[in-house]
């Protein structure tokens, strides 16, 4: 007797508390929102996204208000290494563990590429501002991810079109050896035979390449006079300053760097950089919006850095997703999210106003950037000025070139 | 103009002679290590984090100090063997006697801070280093335009590698140095201070990273990952010409900078795993590297 109501208690103890850990669990449901940063923190892109892709996430929570009005955000992230089985295993462990519900930055295209498949499967949101393949709104496009930032198409369609255009009509590629610098060339080569241009070759390096000397030596010996170099990251710097050494300017062929970000003209320099032309989404020194937001994060990060454009699109996209979720209430629904942001325009203080297309491309002004001499930069970081804004509708892949199944024509 | 197999003569000696830069690098690396694997039975996983520290050194002379390459090709190198012979000191030295793989890990746990910290305060791009003036522009060899820099590093670092192989295997020092690798007691009976000399070895050792660093620092960006990006390659150097073996990293150094730079043309793909492929053959038919003593 004595022992079955000692197990009779034990049985209602435990009910009662299993029963408070439901209602915690569903409290804390109800007001919590997981977000997870996935990059480059220690690899060839680190400061283009990396660390300062996490204080972009957090200064978009703390910017979006929602802390004061009772939500709960989580921020987590992680070092993917650019290897796409890296990357679809934090994917899915953070999924699996409930520690994330939203994706920002993913840095490298095969990365993005890989993360996007899960993401769709367990119905939660990419919101991609690091990767650049144009494959991620085509053939690869999802109803959980959004393409924020840039795109290969938008890159080569600035400067491939405006260098192609003045001139530059046979072009030669060194290329970074795996899906973005694929896609980057494929794109270029696009835009440069629309416009009357031909692609004579190209070399490929491998991601991380330290010499480039063997593909430069190769672009020289073609003489095309437009030299393409669709890499990124330490990979541009490098490839920039070779081509000086190796004189590729000098004897009259042109370097079109096809993305090339506001750190990477840090470490080059302006006396080896200036001059080039390059595409940025957001460049810090706009307008006091942009510079307001810039200066606040550059107090933030290590360095002194200002964002480059992948930072600021995660800024940008955690905001409005943000501005999504609280006006849909508490959910994890990851498409029901995509599709209430694809709905609302944006509007934020660093990419300022746009909206989100059905093929979950999103579409705001481009910039043609021209690195200044030393003898132009006044200022910290006053690297760039603005040689032309291209509307959205302009950079962009138009809807009816678009591959992806979601759109409906 | 003959064209052979797809390519000109002309871009083949381009690449030849692009590959044997690069095998400068893998030469005068991969012979530090085996000064330090040779003589102290060391295996230096810090080689490539000291290179990089090296490179920093020049950045920092230059920027902070106003001091320029040359005198930077001295003081850098100096600069980081002290360091280096701080780590012998405090660290290495315990480690005597047990086996490979604790300096392994510990000097490889060492270049993991050392590399973090340095990202920490630089980030991963890293800082420009302008070439000298004394070696700006380059000349037109016919088939290809030579960077003067370039040839400068092939030239400076073969005369660093030969001079090295000869103090250690022609002169007396060397040979000091070998008896007291071979029979550390003996040769301490000679009255040779065989732990000093252990510590100034591995600060030579160290020195020739750092050199390597300075001479790469006009080449490509000074970042911190610079050397974790090449250390693997240069192993597979010294594995291939035989641990330790002073005229076995020099010249497989340069031979497998030619093997790379052929495979860029005629195999893009393969460029980053050649060097493995040949050091998976060359295992297999001499288990102890094209120079190894053992067999």
């Amino acid at each position: 007797m004595m022992k079955r109501s000692l197990a009779g208690a034990a049985c209602g103890l435990m009910l009662a508390s299993a029963g408070s850990l439901f209602v915690s669990a569903a409290l804390a449901q109800e007001k919590t929102i997981k977000v997870g940063v996935l990059t480059d923190m220690s690899g060839p892109y680190g400061d283009v996204g990396g660390a300062g892709s996490t204080v972009a996430a957090q200064m978009a929570i703390e910017d979006s208000g929602m802390l004061a009005k009772g939500w709960k955000i989580d921020l987590i992230s992680a070092d993917h290494q650019n290897k796409a089985d890296v990357g679809s295993n934090l994917a899915r462990e953070w999924i699996d563990q409930g520690k994330a519900d939203v994706f920002l930055d993913l840095l490298t295209s095969s990365v993005a590429l890989a993360v996007n498949q899960i993401v769709k499967e367990k119905n939660k949101v990419a919101l991609i501002s690091g990767a650049a393949s144009s494959d991620l709104t085509g053939k690869a496009c999802s109803p959980n991810s959004i393409h924020w930032t840039y795109d290969t198409f938008s890159q080569a369609n600035s400067t491939g079109k405006a260098i192609t255009k003045a001139g530059g009509d046979s072009w030669f590629f060194v290329t970074a050896d795996y899906a973005f610098g694929k896609a980057l060339e494929r794109d270029t080569t696009t835009v440069v035979t629309a416009n009357g241009g031909k692609v004579i070759g190209n070399a490929m390096a491998p991601l991380n390449n330290a010499d480039f000397s063997s593909q430069l030596l190769q672009a020289q010996s073609s003489k095309a006079k437009v030299v393409g170099l669709a890499n990124a990251g330490a990979d541009t710097a490098n490839s920039i300053k070779q081509a000086a050494e190796f004189g590729l300017t000098q004897g009259g062929q042109k370097l079109a760097a096809l993305l090339m970000f506001i750190t990477d003209v840090n470490a080059l320099g302006l006396p080896a950089a200036q001059g080039l032309e390059f595409t940025e989404s957001f460049y810090w020194d706009l307008n006091d919006k942009t510079r307001d937001f810039a200066n606040r994060y550059s107090k933030r990060v290590k360095n002194g850095a200002m964002p480059t454009m992948v930072q600021a699109g995660v800024y940008s996209s955690l905001i409005h997703y943000l501005k999504a979720v609280e006006s849909l209430g508490p959910t994890t629904d990851g498409a029901a999210i995509v599709s209430t942001m694809k709905a609302m325009p944006t509007d934020d203080e660093a990419m300022g106003a746009g909206y989100i297309r059905q093929d979950g491309r999103k579409i705001h002004p481009v910039y043609l950037l021209q690195v200044k001499k030393p003898s132009e930069s006044k200022y910290p970081w006053d690297y760039a000025s603005v040689v032309a804004t291209i509307p959205g509708e302009e950079a962009f892949r138009p809807l009816a070139q678009s591959e992806c199944p979601l759109v409906t024509k | 103009m003959i064209p052979l197999l797809g390519i000109t003569t002309q871009a083949l000696f381009a690449q030849l002679l692009v590959g044997l830069i690069n095998g400068a690098f893998y030469a005068l690396l991969s012979l530090g290590l085996a000064v330090i694997f040779g003589m102290l039975n060391i295996v230096n996983f810090a080689h490539g984090a000291l290179y990089m520290m090296g490179a920093f050194f020049a950045w920092f002379l230059l920027n902070a100090l106003h001091i320029g390459y040359w005198p930077a090709l001295v003081l850098a190198p100096l600069g980081v063997a002290i360091f280096g012979m701080i780590v012998e000191r405090t660290m290495l030295t315990r480690l005597q006697g047990l086996d490979h793989i604790y300096g392994l890990l510990l000097t490889f746990g060492l270049a993991l801070i050392i590399q973090g910290l340095f990202q920490n305060y630089f980030g991963s791009s890293g800082q420009p280093y302008p070439v000298p003036e004394l070696l700006k522009g380059g000349a037109n060899l016919g088939f290809m335009y030579l960077p003067n820099y370039r040839a400068w590093t092939i030239v400076f670092s073969l005369a660093v590698c030969l001079l090295t192989w000869f103090a250690i295997e022609k002169t007396r020092l060397g040979a000091v140095l070998r008896a007291a690798t071979e029979n550390p007691q003996l040769t301490r009976a000679f009255g040779v201070n065989v732990p000093r000399l252990i510590t100034l070895t591995y600060g030579f050792g160290v020195g020739l990273a750092a050199l390597a660093g300075v001479l790469a620092a006009p080449i490509y960006q000074v970042r911190p990952l610079m050397g974790a990006d090449l250390i693997v390659v240069v192993f597979a150097v010294v594995v291939i010409g035989g641990m330790g073996s002073i005229m076995g990293s020099i010249v497989t150094g340069f031979a497998l900078g030619l093997i790379e730079g052929l495979t860029k043309v005629f195999y893009p793909q393969a460029a980053n795993t050649v060097v493995f492929v040949v050091m998976a053959l060359v295992l297999l038919v001499k288990p102890a590297g094209l120079f190894g003593r053992k067999a």
